[in-house]
């Protein structure tokens, strides 16, 4: 047993060799002709790590862009730079040029508060408030004045729950605490959450990671409907579903962009061998 | 695998046995505190207790309008200035026909409490048509035959001659025990038995309302600032260390800025609770702002997260949703702080609240003094009398700590949430 797992090492210091060579300039199509966002030469540290290693790509409007990688290659991080979340973290750094519709989003001139706005964002861990499930959704509405009646409040909040394949479990309980449910119903409530404010760019960090089929059908269904109007990102870890809702894939390495291009693509012949193994499953 | 196992049950034994003996630990440690708690408390409520009840002589009174010095139809400054001691001396020798020597009608005399004359006065100005006519009344006994009565012991303070007058006194059915109402309606006084607590009460309270009006809007501002807002540079860690620094300093030290800053540079008043609150105030800000510092900072930081996102402003999300969560731990801070600031007696004597003062203030600025200074001042005192009131004192404030204690613990439950 201890002379395999001798060799194990080995064999894994090889491939990080290997990595490390591979690892160079982005291959695939990572820019579009239409463009929501636009990011060239992006680099973020946590002081001295550099999470994100001079990344460029576009996101087109109305499209859904699955970002997959290994755990820890920088997902989380690159999602944070859409809509300035990261600067909540002291240590962190951003550095390139971020356009949001041709507007640099890190200029001065630019309200993080109006972009948060403007870019929703559903985070990795479900975080409701300790408030009610109504009023964890009514938030961002009331926030910035979306309903003008108590009655068009209560529309949102049911439509968004209902959107977020929610409203079923708790249409007799919107005055409990949201969290009081469980870890997937969480989840789906952070969903609604940010979908009721409609922001034009949703981020969303593996939202269905705590979900059942059912409710992930729903959620994939919700994506499906919701980029006709809006734009998407979504970190996830499941390959099956990358394929099936995205229109364009970004695969992460060791905080690089790898390999960026059109889902199919990049599921069925990717152009980089990090990509291919990967999405193969021999490793990540 | 089976070799695992048989490790594990071998240290599981030890970690069961390690577990046990930090259990036993743990109650012994409670029952000792608990232990120290009641003896204390024991101790303290067995002294106290004669301090609650006083012994009440009922006499005949016959107001007497000659015996008083007026007319029949006196003026209200006629019926002030009459001569209340008279008449109740007089009222005695009556009982006592058998005594009448001079010094003998003084001792006599001296049985009942001073405080007296200022009852029947009060009474009959009350109401003058009381004037030549009989009614029986219950007048407060001297501390010094009060204390007899309740010790039954000679203390060389009540003469043998006194001790038969009661003795006969009380075979007639006119002495009575009953409780010390004068302990909660009256402001402080020479005489123990007309002496009371509410004077110093309403000076606690008055200081402790101004105490915390300052220090918890400031406290939880500086707080807020300097967890959510300030930027992290070496000007806030010198801050922080100041604020922790201040929270050790002696208190007496508070006493003596209050007086150099609010008495002589701002000619504020002596022993007023305004400026006993501002000085207790000083002292309370830092455990403020240390508690709610530690309170804010316990909020997770995934609900600011979440409120960022939803496009919420910095302020909205501390306002909305870190202060709301962090208020249990906000409120127990202020009212730790100002527990400890009621217990203070050092830094308000630098400021004059020690004066002897009979009055129960009626306001901010009125002289007074604080409950911890009472206790002082009657630990002080040579009347025997004043050793149980010290002790009642102290179960006042006690009970006054309990209360706060117990607002603490509610409010906290009040704002508990999960998350
Ligand atoms: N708040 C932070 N402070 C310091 N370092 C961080 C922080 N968040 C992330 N990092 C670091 O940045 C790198 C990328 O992290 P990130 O969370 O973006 O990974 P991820 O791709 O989202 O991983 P996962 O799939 O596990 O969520 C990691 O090395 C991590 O240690
Ligand atoms: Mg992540």
């Amino acid at each position: 047993m201890a002379a395999e797992s001798t060799e194990e090492k080995t064999n894994k210091e090889n491939t990080k060799v290997d990595i490390e060579q591979q690892l160079g300039e982005t291959v695939g199509e990572q820019f579009t002709k239409e463009q929501k966002f636009s990011l060239r030469n992006v680099d973020v540290f946590y002081a001295d790590n550099h999470a994100i290693n001079d990344i460029s790509m576009d996101i087109a409007p109305n499209e859904v862009v699955a970002f997959i990688g290994p755990s820890g290659c920088g997902k989380s991080t690159f999602l944070r730079v859409l809509n300035r979340m990261n600067d909540t973290i002291d240590i962190c750094r951003v550095s390139g040029d971020i356009r949001l519709d041709g507007e640099d989003i890190y200029d001065k001139k630019m309200d993080p508060v109006l972009l948060r706005a403007r870019v929703g964002m559903v985070f990795q861990k479900p975080n409701p408030f300790p408030k009610s499930i109504y009023d964890n959704v009514a938030y961002g509405p009331k926030l910035h004045g979306l309903a003008s009646s108590r009655a068009e409040l209560d529309d949102i909040v049911r439509t968004s729950l209902k959107r977020a394949g929610l409203l079923k479990e708790v249409e007799n309980r919107l005055d409990e605490p949201g969290t009081g449910l469980s870890g997937g119903q969480q989840q789906r409530l952070c969903i609604a959450r940010t979908i009721a404010v409609s922001p034009e760019v949703i981020l969303m960090d593996e939202p269905a990671s705590a979900l059942d089929p059912i409710a992930t059908a729903i959620i994939e269904e919700l994506i499906d409907e919701l980029r006709e109007n809006y734009t998407i990102a979504i970190v996830t870890h499941s390959m099956q579903q990358a394929a099936r809702i995205s229109q364009r894939t970004a695969y992460f390495h060791l905080g690089k962009l790898v390999e960026m291009g059109p889902t199919e693509k990049i599921f069925t012949n990717p152009d980089h061998t990090l990509t291919e193994n990967y999405i193969t499953g021999r490793f990540g | 695998m089976n070799n695992n196992t048989e490790i594990i049950k071998q240290t599981l034994a030890k970690r069961y046995a390690k577990e046990r003996r930090f259990r036993a630990l743990g109650m012994v440690s409670v029952f000792l505190g608990l232990m120290f708690l009641l003896v204390l408390l024991v101790g303290i409520l067995f002294k106290a207790t004669p301090a609650f009840t006083q012994h009440y002589l009922s006499v005949d009174m016959n107001y007497d309008a000659s015996s008083l010095g007026v007319g029949n139809n006196p003026t209200v400054s006629e019926l002030e200035g009459a001569n209340y001691r008279g008449l109740i001396r007089n009222t005695l020798y009556e009982q006592f026909p058998e005594v009448t020597k001079r010094q003998d009608k003084r001792e006599l005399g001296a049985l009942i409490s001073g405080s007296a004359e200022y009852q029947i006065r009060d009474a009959l100005l009350a109401n003058p048509a009381l004037l030549n006519t009989n009614t029986r009344v219950q007048v407060l006994l001297d501390d010094d035959v009060d204390t007899y009565l309740k010790n039954n012991t000679h203390s060389g303070r009540v003469s043998e001659q006194q001790i038969a007058w009661i003795q006969k006194l009380e075979d007639s059915g006119a002495v009575e025990r009953s409780f010390n109402r004068n302990l909660f309606t009256n402001g402080d006084s020479r005489e123990p038995e007309s002496a009371g607590l509410l004077g110093a009460t309403m000076g606690s309270l008055y200081a402790l309302t101004i105490c915390l009006l300052v220090s918890f809007p400031i406290g939880v501002m500086a707080a807020i600032y300097l967890e959510e807002f300030a930027p992290k540079n070496r000007w806030v860690d010198l801050i922080e260390i100041n604020i922790n620094n201040l929270a050790a300093v002696p208190s007496i030290v508070f006493g003596l800025l209050g007086l150099a800053v609010f008495l002589n540079f701002f000619g504020m008043p002596r022993s007023a609770p305004l400026v006993g609150g501002l000085v207790l105030a000083l002292l309370t800000l830092p455990t403020i702002i240390i508690a709610s510092r530690s309170a804010i900072k316990s909020v997770p930081p995934s609900i600011r997260e979440a409120a960022l996102g939803l496009g919420a402003s910095k302020m909205q999300t501390v306002f909305q949703h870190v202060v709301p969560l962090a208020m249990p731990g906000i409120l127990t801070g202020a009212i730790i702080g100002s527990a400890r600031a009621l217990g203070e007696a050092a830094p308000l004597l630098m400021i004059g609240m020690v004066a002897f003062i009979v009055d129960v203030p009626q306001g901010f600025t009125d002289p007074s003094t604080v409950l911890p200074i009472q206790i002082f001042l009657w630990a002080d005192s040579p009347e025997r009398a004043f050793i149980a009131m010290t002790s009642a004192a102290t179960i006042v404030l006690l009970v006054f700590l309990i209360c706060m204690n117990g607002l603490a613990i509610w409010l906290r439950k009040r704002f508990e949430k999960q998350w």
